[in-house]
């Protein structure tokens, strides 16, 4: 059973999380199996918040689950559907529920989703949630009022140091640090040299970065992330060795080439640990760490 | 001003079943500079109602005014008589409008011809683009006179997301990212320190809605 996640950024020299992404209905069968086979072998899973603004099973009863099967959830928290009450309620019924860590974010824009037409909420940012658990902490609710015992969390933002223009972006990443956060998570990264620039930054401050890792499962999924996906930059190097795999072998090789990454990362310790992003192939993690050599 | 936007000829159509007088009522400020509810819009307007109806076989009479504002009073004094000639009044006016013509005229039946869209400014000739969302609480101070609460999709105050991509927005590549303009323009004047601070959560309470404002000269005569 893993440590508290906070304890585990705390005493490990390189964290591993995995993200887990709830499915759209109630057949969790899948997402347990993935569940059980992953819990022992990360510090933490990442449950997602109705990821890219798609209907799904909510993060926190997943993360409640997790905890049953004995894993360490991250409560992943977006401000797109809920105003500051209902924040501070999930958060409560988060911390009664056992769940002690808490990855904040602003959340994709309505439009991207499968439900355009609803109405975005948007009340706080990602750096007013951070600084809104926090307060909770110190046994008080954003409006200022008596809490009946104050909750504690392990709490996380995101960056992406990849993201064109730089500046506005590391501007915000500053405030989430200034707000509380403990642990950073990254948009994927892929070229090494450009994140050990970003780190060479990011460590004047007092946060545990991890690095997102996101599974390449071809060369067009790479060309896809580039054309489409803000802040993921794939170099053509990556792109030619996939294309290069032999037919049917793609997959094998971007598990290859994510362990690869993992294992330059932690070795040289640029930081201080990473975030595997599967994205519907939870169940390579354990291949990408094996041939990290973890 | 406030821009608006004529509603597909079908619907307009549509509300006026059974009708068979109507006052097509233009409004002759902001609707009329973007070209969606002036005198000449209503031209067009009756006009295509007109061959609409005829077409059909139907026999509706569709008559015109225009009077210069409809979210003042005193503008309707002119046509106040009229009104009660017709059986609906299309009104080409933001919903402001329509709704002071709906309360002047209770027991006519008043109907939108537009759909109001923003509160905007007119970048050239025929293109207008939103720049205000009456929040209220303006940021403007803080933000280099560009507002995040209406340029950025989200309403953001503390920055970009993480959707942003080369100085455009998650939501169209069509459009500027609010919080990369805002810092350009900051970066320009040298005043970054601005937006380094944590901006407060935005006061929702400070649009609490229907608002009413009373100018302070007024306030004894309103009390």
């Amino acid at each position: 059973m893993p440590m508290p996640f906070a304890e585990a950024l705390k005493t490990k020299e390189f964290v591993v999380t995995a993200e887990v992404g709830p499915p759209k209905g109630v057949d969790i069968q899948e997402m347990l199996h993935n569940i059980e086979l992953l819990k022992d072998k990360v510090d933490a899973l990442n449950v997602t918040d109705n990821q890219s603004s798609v209907m799904r099973i909510g993060s926190l009863p997943v993360c409640k689950l997790i905890k049953e099967a004995g894993g360490e959830p991250i409560l992943q928290m977006t401000c797109r559907d809920r105003n500051r009450v209902a924040l501070q309620s999930e958060l409560l019924g988060a911390y009664i529920l056992g769940i002690r860590n808490v990855l904040a974010l602003t959340g994709d824009y309505i439009t991207v989703g499968d439900h355009i037409e609803a109405k975005p909420v948007f009340d706080l940012d990602s750096v007013l949630l951070v600084k809104l658990i926090r307060q909770m902490e110190q046994g008080k609710d954003f409006a200022g009022n008596e809490l009946k015992g104050a909750p504690k969390f392990c709490v996380g933002a995101i960056v992406t140091p990849e993201a064109d223009p730089i500046e506005p972006q590391l501007l915000k990443f500053e405030k989430k640090i200034k707000a509380g956060a403990e642990f950073i998570q990254t948009q994927a990264i892929y070229d090494l040299e450009n994140f050990k620039k970003f780190m060479g930054y990011a460590r004047k401050f007092d946060v545990k970065i991890l690095a997102g890792i996101v599974l390449l499962a071809s060369a067009g999924m790479a060309r896809f992330m580039n054309a489409n996906v803000p802040g993921i930059f794939v170099p053509q190097e990556l792109i030619d060795e996939l294309v290069a795999a032999p037919k049917g072998k793609a997959l094998e090789k971007g598990i290859e080439i994510a362990g690869r990454m993992v294992r330059q990362l932690r070795e040289e310790k640029v930081c201080d640990g990473v975030h595997i992003m599967a994205i519907g192939r939870e169940h390579l993690v354990p291949e990408i760490l094996s041939a990290a050599g973890m | 001003m406030i821009v608006g936007h004529r509603k597909p000829l079908e619907e307009i159509k549509s509300y006026l079943d059974g009708c068979e007088r109507v006052l097509v009522l233009g409004c002759g400020t902001c609707v009329a500079v973007c070209m969606a509810g002036g005198e000449k819009e209503v031209q067009l307007l009756a006009s295509q109602l007109r061959m609409a109806f005829k077409e059909e076989g139907k026999e509706v009479l569709v008559e015109e005014e225009t009077i210069q504002r409809q979210c003042d009073r005193e503008y309707f004094d002119t046509i106040k008589n009229k009104v009660e000639h017709y059986d609906a009044v299309l009104s080409l006016a933001c919903g402001a409008g329509v709704q002071m013509a709906a309360e002047l005229f209770p027991k006519r039946v008043v109907l939108p011809g537009l759909n109001t869209t923003f509160i905007g400014v007119a970048e050239k000739e025929g293109v207008w683009s939103e720049k205000c969302r009456a929040c209220a609480s303006c940021l403007l101070a803080e933000t280099g006179g560009i507002c995040p609460i209406t340029i950025c999709p989200k309403g953001l105050v503390n920055g970009p997301c993480g959707g942003t991509n080369h100085g455009k927005c998650e939501v169209s590549k069509e459009k500027d990212c609010a919080w990369t303009l805002i810092y350009r323009r900051l970066e320009g004047q040298g005043r970054l320190d601005k937006i380094r601070e944590i901006q407060p959560a935005k006061n929702y309470k400070a649009q609490t809605t229907p608002a009413t404002i009373v100018h302070a000269a007024y306030m004894e005569e309103e009390a």
